[in-house]
């Protein structure tokens, strides 16, 4: 037999890497615009990011909450209903999390961080369903209440860690960095001393494997997706539609809420912020679609492209020092690559539609030779 | 201020005039994207060009000392955005949503990169003056609280009767539609649905990068990384809020900037809500204002949807 090598399957492997090589080359000429040489610029991104173990570490550490925000992006996107609200469901899962551990002071760590992450679940589940709702029952466009759920859950926290639940070490003092109390040493996540790399690292890897287990070997994730691919032959097949579209955006909005719980616990061991929207987040809920799209809504393919991610990130740190190229350019080539992977879209599904166009013909030609075939239903067995 | 109330007539046309003068971006934003939308393109990038506007005006009249400028640059800039975008959607047929998100993204770090690299410190300008039109800025109150507004905020209003007619009583305006409706129908007519897209996302990209340069030159003197903190993405809430009617947009235009300002006048009076919770009010305005719209109205049948010729 001889081997054939799935050309098909490279290319959209190799997509969302062009993508990135494009948006890098954009961003080269944005430098030298900028006056800075683009090869130092890079080189120290690259050196910042994987040069040391406790770079790499580091990474890992900034990859976590992208992961984790991305396997929601996987579930919500593949069921056609899309997920802004990273932001907001991130830090609302973090206010009920931060909650748990300044409440049960004395309950064992493992007890406490437990119920933080279900309080952190259910709370993103919460910012997510709301969105989810409104979009199955009241037909609002999930993008924007989603973007809506971001602001309102930014100025709450805000309210929250400069009011009722500010450090009270913070309350005297004249300029108020806003930020809870520190949690109890006992609730923190254990870490992989002298580096900062967490086990939420280690936990965020396993939900990678429950939530492909979830939408490609159970009957909700099967039906998640097949929502996502067609409502209506959905409908048909005795799917109740609405119910899946919700539930694809709170589940989307749990893990998001779950990444901000995992901050709290693993990073900061506070919540902590600066006043800005992002001062939280770290722009991670929005950071993890990118990774997610990147990574082709596959949880497993997300990984990776989380960690790449996370090292822009934690290179783009070290730019900045290198070079003082300011870290919003990885905000701005994130952008791109958004783009440009979205657009380089259009090749995939050329190719299905020949490969459609294929099989019709050759459907055709069966039947001009024999009786037709009894009505195929949508491909829709659970 | 101590002393007033929240309902002395002072501070009522205070928050009146505030309030016309704030409803600029939203309308410069929304009129445009209500052209994107009837011609089917849900454009989300808004916020970006509008942050990339806003900082293009800014910096060009800082370095060049003319408003004028500044405003031709964020029109060029709206411009350059929205080709980009009309690319995307129009030829290579990107899911609509995701890509303007990227947009947002793009903007919104090219923005705050090219600030900081380029300014560096918070900076602020003379920006445009108030016209003084004859009579009608001299009457009381009337005067005060319609005729105390710089150009662009005047050119805003002027938008909605003039977007109005171009769509309804224009052949462009039909083109628009028939697109937005039915882009089959329309090209079997002989209408190039891509020309058309190109045209509105465009024009729509034009009317975002004013909208922010009505921001940073038109109403604040200054920019801030950021600064339109979703202003963008409400001016899309509106188009849906305003049932894709250029009239719908004024209203909803005009209920957002009222808010804004009644809780802005809070703030100044010294009325005790955490300021924090009272930004929230346009926020959680938009969501309801959603709920209680788009139920009724449909929206244009193509809205969202990329076109493809069938060979």
């Amino acid at each position: 037999m001889r081997l054939r090598i799935p050309w098909d399957a490279l290319f959209d492997a190799l997509l969302p890497l062009i993508a990135t090589a494009l948006a890098l080359l954009v961003g080269a000429v944005m430098l030298l615009f900028l006056k800075v040489n683009p090869l130092t610029g890079y080189a120290a991104l690259v050196e910042g990011a994987f040069g040391s173990p406790n770079a790499i570490a580091e990474t890992l550490v900034k990859a976590t909450p992208l992961l984790l925000v991305g396997l929601g992006i996987c579930i919500s996107f593949q069921g056609n209903v899309l997920n802004i609200g990273g932001e907001g469901q991130m830090i609302v899962g973090a206010i009920l999390g931060t909650l748990v551990g300044l409440t049960l002071t004395d309950w064992p760590g493992w007890l406490v961080i437990t119920l933080a992450m279900t309080a952190g679940f259910v709370g993103g589940a919460i910012w997510g369903g709301i969105p989810g709702v409104l979009r199955a029952y009241f037909n609002v466009n999930e993008i924007l209440s989603t973007i809506m759920m971001n602001a309102i859950a930014v100025q709450l926290m805000n309210y929250l860690l400069r009011g009722p639940m500010l450090d009270p070490a913070q309350a005297s003092r004249a300029s108020k960095i806003p930020q809870t109390a520190r949690l109890p040493a006992a609730f923190r996540l254990p870490r992989w001393v002298p580096t900062r790399l967490h086990l939420g690292v280690l936990l965020a890897l396993v939900l990678a494997i429950v939530v492909y287990v979830f939408l490609w070997r159970t009957v909700w994730g099967y039906r998640i997706r097949a929502v996502g691919k067609n409502p209506n032959a959905s409908r048909y097949a005795g799917i109740p539609v609405k119910r899946y579209m919700v539930l694809a955006l709170l589940l989307s909005g749990a893990f998001a809420g779950l990444a901000g719980v995992v901050q709290v616990y693993g990073v900061n061991y506070r919540m902590i912020t600066d006043g800005s929207a992002t001062g939280f987040t770290g722009g991670a809920g929005f950071n993890g679609i990118v990774a997610a799209l990147f990574g082709h809504l596959h949880p497993i393919g997300t990984i990776p492209a989380s960690i790449l991610f996370g090292a822009l990130l934690v290179g783009a740190n070290k730019m900045q020092r290198v070079a003082q190229v300011p870290s919003a350019l990885i905000t701005a080539l994130n952008g791109l690559v958004v783009v440009f992977v979205v657009s380089s879209e259009i090749w995939r599904r050329r190719r299905e539609r020949q490969h459609l166009g294929q099989v019709k013909a050759a459907e055709a030609a069966m039947e001009d030779a024999s009786p037709p075939p009894p009505p195929n239903h949508e491909e829709m067995q659970p | 201020m101590s002393g007033e109330t929240l309902f002395s007539g002072a501070v009522l046309v205070g928050i009146l005039t505030s309030g016309i003068r704030l409803a600029t971006p939203y309308l410069y934003a929304a009129i445009g994207e209500t052209f994107g939308q009837r011609s089917g393109v849900l454009n989300l990038g808004v916020e970006g060009q509008m942050l990339l506007g806003a900082f293009a005006a800014f910096y060009v009249a800082l370095v060049t000392g003319s408003l004028w400028w500044g405003v031709l640059a964020s029109l060029a800039v709206g411009a350059l955005m929205g080709l980009a975008m009309a690319v995307v959607t129009v030829n290579f047929q990107a899911e609509q949503g995701i890509s303007g998100i990227g947009f947002y993204l793009f903007g919104m770090g090219m923005s705050d990169l090219l600030f900081q690299k380029l300014v560096g410190t918070v900076k602020t300008i003379q920006g445009f003056q108030p016209l003084h039109i004859p009579l009608l800025s001299d009457l009381p109150v009337v005067g005060k609280i319609f005729f105390s507004h710089n150009w662009m905020v005047y050119v805003a209003y002027l938008l909605v009767p003039l977007g109005w007619f171009v769509l309804n009583k224009t052949t462009l305006g039909v083109k628009i539609r028939a697109v937005g409706e039915n882009p089959k129908a329309a090209d079997s007519l002989g209408i190039s649905v891509g020309a058309v897209r190109y045209y509105t996302i465009i024009q729509g990209g034009i009317l975002s990068g004013l909208a922010g340069a009505a921001l940073s030159v038109g109403l604040l003197n200054v920019f801030q990384e950021n600064m339109t903190s979703g202003m963008g993405f409400i001016a899309v809430a509106l188009v849906y809020f305003g049932a894709w009617k250029p009239l719908g947009v004024l209203g909803g235009a005009l209920l957002f900037s009222m808010v804004n300002a009644l809780q802005l006048w809070m703030q100044v009076l010294g009325i005790p809500i955490p300021p924090d919770l009272a930004v929230m009010l346009p926020y959680v305005l938009t969501i309801l204002v959603l709920v209680v719209s788009v139920s009724k109205v449909r929206a244009p049948a193509a809205l969202a949807k990329p076109f493809e010729r069938e060979e």
